[in-house]
């Protein structure tokens, strides 16, 4: 099953095509995915941040078996960016390249596609020579 | 007022192409209700507990349905949903209903049919687990998930690819007497480690398999129970729930959730890790029982590896875990999964399981959701609380 439609698409753009998250200012926390609510400390309407491109690979896995939608194998890994906000995302190129504390940067990409023609952009991570 | 599990019933666990849900539903209800020597028209109620029959077999409405199909109809019937947690969780409802005063006698039952789905739609179907807004939708599976909780965990403690094979070897060896096991057989650390690969580090036989089947148990306050011939009671019980998305916990090896529900239900229980005798914890995936033996206070964070690896799960073992072979070699049917896990602890308790540990006094079964978004903990015992 893909849950693939425009309006979906639309309502996560800001997230998915330009890695925007939301901050609680008071906690100095920033939530990703987007959360309107800071379990921290309670306080309702988070600000719109945007978060920094680059970071570090904490751990991954190539998948092999795949769902509907998508074709073995790709590599998926858990990412802190330079700020400590974590995040989830596919790591583009050979796994052979791939390991923990790779530095990686997010690049805007073609996630799948459904039946009807309707593409599915958003982010995914490419490693680079340099991190921080 | 204190309540106890009063009957149990299962249908064996398997690929079952030529049965439907509500056949294998009908089967356990009406073993539970015959095990426990009471007739349907003494259940007051039912508690369903299914994961996804609408993506599974296009069927919604599922607590009705099964009411209807058992003739209890028209008594009340809800439906509890919490991924792979929703038989445990099914249970904890039922058993809040008793404990309300509003019902003396419950049933709970646990049903998933997966086969009549492809095994690509049973993988998208159970990535509705996790956060499909944010990690579904990029192509997370539920095995890559655990793949990179395992990862992390191998980074962080040393744990090895050969730790992860023996919880399933483990499984399999104590399934062998199962009639209800899915698997029969025995497996080596070499034939896991040789298993096609599914989301690294996990390969095939890391994983719990896709299943057909249901379980059900009868459960009665003290009012109703004095009947019953070996209640086995609930001495304890915990929910917790966590982040549906991986990455948005503060630790990827460590689940809140699992740490709430046990504490709730060792709290209450008025006992600690160390006094519990053996466990049914949820194995969907090797390193899920690793994480949850070190959640559940049974080794040190990180030892869990090296806790399996000394043989302290076996059934001989200090503290045996899935003595009748887990969700691995049973099967994994999702929402009936943590009403068979009860079934098997309360016979262990009882003294008829296919496995039997010698002098168990306190049994507790773990059944987590997702990939760790819920989790429920039950500690039962042959003696109610005082």
């Amino acid at each position: 099953m893909m849950y693939n439609s425009i309006p979906l698409f639309w309502r996560l753009k800001r997230g998915k095509y330009n890695l925007v998250g939301t901050r609680c200012d008071k906690c100095d926390i920033t939530y990703f995915p987007p959360r309107s609510i800071c379990p921290a400390c309670g306080a309702v309407g988070l600000s719109v941040h945007k978060l920094p491109e680059t970071g570090k690979v904490v751990t991954y896995t190539v998948i092999h078996v795949a769902p509907d939608g998508f074709d073995a194998p790709y590599n998926i890994a858990i990412i802190e960016l330079m700020d400590g906000t974590i995040v989830a995302g596919q790591v583009v190129g050979s796994p052979r390249d791939l390991t923990v504390g790779s530095a990686v940067c997010a690049v805007f990409r073609k996630i799948n596609e459904t039946g009807e023609g309707l593409i599915n952009y958003g982010f995914k991570f490419e490693l680079v020579e340099c991190g921080y | 007022m204190n309540v106890a599990v009063v009957g149990v019933g299962q249908t064996k666990f398997g690929e079952h192409w030529g049965r439907s849900l509500r056949d294998m539903a009908i089967e356990a209800g009406l073993l539970s209700t015959q095990d426990a020597g009471i007739g349907l028209d003494d259940v007051q109620s039912l508690y369903i507990g299914n994961m996804s029959s609408g993506n599974f077999i296009g069927q919604e409405h599922l607590a009705a349905l099964i009411a209807d199909q058992l003739g209890l109809s028209p008594k009340p019937a809800v439906k509890c949903e919490a991924a792979c947690a929703s038989g445990g969780l099914a249970f904890r409802q039922a058993y809040l209903a008793i404990k309300s005063g509003m019902a003396d006698v419950v049933m709970v039952l646990g049903v998933e049919k997966m086969t009549d789905i492809t095994g690509e739609h049973a993988i998208s179907a159970l990535m509705a687990a996790g956060d499909q807004e944010w990690e579904s939708s990029i192509g997370l599976t539920f095995a890559g998930a655990y793949a990179l909780i395992a990862r992390r965990h191998m980074e962080m403690f040393g744990t090895t690819q050969e730790q992860l094979a023996m919880v399933s070897v483990n499984n399999h060896k104590n399934a062998l007497n199962n009639p209800f096991a899915q698997f029969n057989m025995n497996i080596t650390v070499e034939d896991v480690l040789k298993s096609s690969m599914v989301a690294e580090p996990l390969h095939l036989l890391d994983c719990s398999p896709i299943t057909d089947g249901s379980a059900a148990v009868i459960l009665a306050n003290e009012r109703g129970v004095s009947r019953f011939e070996k209640p086995v009671w609930i001495l304890g019980s915990g929910h917790g729930t966590d982040t549906l998305a991986l990455h948005d916990r503060k630790s990827l090896v460590e689940m809140l959730a699992t740490r709430t529900a046990a504490k709730q239900a060792y709290d209450m229980a008025g006992l600690s890790a160390r006094n519990i005798n053996f466990a049914e914890v949820h194995d969907c995936f090797s390193i899920n029982e690793i994480v949850a033996i070190e959640d559940l206070g049974f080794c040190g964070k990180g030892e869990g590896g090296r806790f399996v690896e000394d043989g302290s799960i076996a059934v001989d073992g200090e503290k045996p875990i899935n003595a009748t072979g887990g969700l691995k070699a049973i099967g994994h049917p999702v929402g009936a999964t943590g009403v068979r896990q009860i079934v098997d602890v309360v016979r262990q308790l009882r003294g008829d399981s296919y496995n039997q540990i010698s002098g168990c006094e306190y049994g507790l079964a773990l059944n987590i959701g997702g990939s760790g978004a819920t989790s429920i903990a039950h500690i039962f015992g042959m003696v109610g609380r005082k």
